[in-house]
């Protein structure tokens, strides 16, 4: 399994049913079941789909609140160019007043 | 005589305990505890809201239902059992009975909005419109030539992607739109869930398209990506003229192609190609986004300091047990 040596934010799918059920991926719930792995989790972005309407990319508030970091950002499927530099600019003032 | 013909393949029973794709099982899995029937839904609360309408906004409504009725019935009868015939495994299959079974439910929930909010002749006027719409039919039968035993796996896979994840945009607008004016709103939870099920269609459908397109050599993917936008530019030359007719008396339009070309590029995306429109024309009416995702757009720009919610809450240390979802 992948094991992170530094701090990092997590990007992630969601997968939630109607209800929100199953939001997480399994493959990334044992990822942050590692603890040394959740220690270096600073904040969470998430993809989805609106058409979920209010769990819309619901894995990012699922691990935000779990494990007590921000959810960043969502986006929507494979995400817009605005998006990408949206994300771009945001991690690179994210990481600098991380320090 | 053999019991054994040479001719007829052994008959094979569905083992779910054997995936060749995991994602078939996770499909089937999010599908059926999605399953949901309209009786679920409250329609005949909307009854003092549809009574608000204008007479030509009634009429709009029971057409713009009416044509989706139509897709839905396409893919129900014709579309999703099209696409078993190419299916890859058993289990495909399976999860192309229940797409298929679901658009039945969506084309029977139309019937059920009618039934409590209309008069029949109303109705019955607006599935004779249906089927003497040139756009509309013009629309079908593309889909539907596509959907021809003869065509290619692909590209019945592409039709499929653009119904489900483009076409029925131009009528989801119109719902979303009364639900952020506080109008038939139990309507809209019904089409909510219609569109909810949609995306997984979509995304189901691309997913496998995108699985048997990596098979092939470049020139035949190149070839079938090249289909792909002839195909989608066909449907949005129909899809603007059928926009123009039902929504130019609401002065809708230009709200209504933004809605368009964002779902394009989604259905796009889906079948893993880049957007076509650009950003410009893809900025969806937000009172339409709060609609289609209410809660969901509060805070999820951290980046540019405009989301309110993140507070760091009491801190919690995180169990195992908490990842056991």
């Amino acid at each position: 399994m992948l094991q992170m040596a530094d701090p990092f934010v997590l990007i992630t799918p969601t997968y939630a049913d109607g209800e929100g059920r199953g939001a997480v991926h399994k493959q990334v719930i044992r990822f942050l079941n590692d603890a040394a792995n959740r220690n270096l989790l600073r904040g969470v972005i998430a993809s989805g789909n609106r058409n979920f309407g209010a769990f819309f990319a619901h894995a990012g508030t699922i691990i935000a609140a779990k494990c007590s970091c921000p959810c960043l950002y969502k986006f929507e499927l494979a995400g817009t160019e605005t998006d990408i530099a949206r994300v771009r600019q945001g991690l690179d003032l994210f990481w600098k007043q991380q320090h | 005589m053999t019991l054994h013909s040479a001719i007829q393949p052994v008959a094979k029973a569905v083992n779910w305990n054997r995936l060749q794709d995991d994602k078939d099982l996770e499909i089937w899995n999010r599908l059926t505890s999605n399953f949901w029937l309209p009786e679920k839904v409250p329609l005949s609360n909307d009854v003092q809201s549809w009574a608000s309408l204008t007479p030509e906004e009634q009429q709009l409504t029971i057409r713009v239902f009416t044509g989706l009725t139509l897709l839905d019935t396409i893919q129900n009868t014709v579309g999703a059992p099209a696409l078993m015939a190419d299916a890859i495994t058993p289990h495909e299959e399976a999860v192309l009975t229940n797409i298929a079974f679901m658009e039945a439910v969506h084309a029977r929930s139309y019937s059920s909005v009618f039934s409590t909010l209309c008069r029949t002749a109303e109705v019955d006027d607006a599935f004779r419109w249906s089927e003497e719409n040139e756009f509309l039919q013009a629309k079908s039968r593309l889909i539907l030539e596509e959907y021809n035993a003869t065509s290619s796996p692909l590209k019945k896979k592409i039709a499929s992607v653009f119904l489900e994840s483009f076409l029925f945009y131009s009528g989801f607008y119109l719902p979303m739109h009364w639900s952020s004016r506080a109008k038939l709103t139990n309507t809209a939870d019904l089409i909510r869930l219609i569109i909810r099920d949609e995306a997984v269609h979509g995304y189901y459908i691309g997913y496998k398209f995108q699985r048997s397109l990596e098979r092939l050599p470049e020139t035949e993917r190149k070839e079938i990506k090249d289909f792909a936008f002839a195909l989608l530019f066909d449907l949005y030359d129909l899809e603007i003229k059928y926009t123009e007719e039902l929504y130019d008396p609401l002065g809708l339009t230009e709200d209504v192609k933004h809605f368009l070309h964002y779902n394009a590029n989604k259905a796009l995306q889906n079948l893993g190609f880049e957007g076509l429109f650009p950003e410009a024309i893809c900025q969806v009416n937000p009172a339409i986004m709060a609609s289609l995702s209410p809660n969901a757009d509060e805070n999820h720009d951290f980046f540019s300091g405009s989301g309110s919610s993140y507070v760091i809450g009491k801190a919690v240390a995180t169990e195992d047990e908490d990842w056991d979802f």
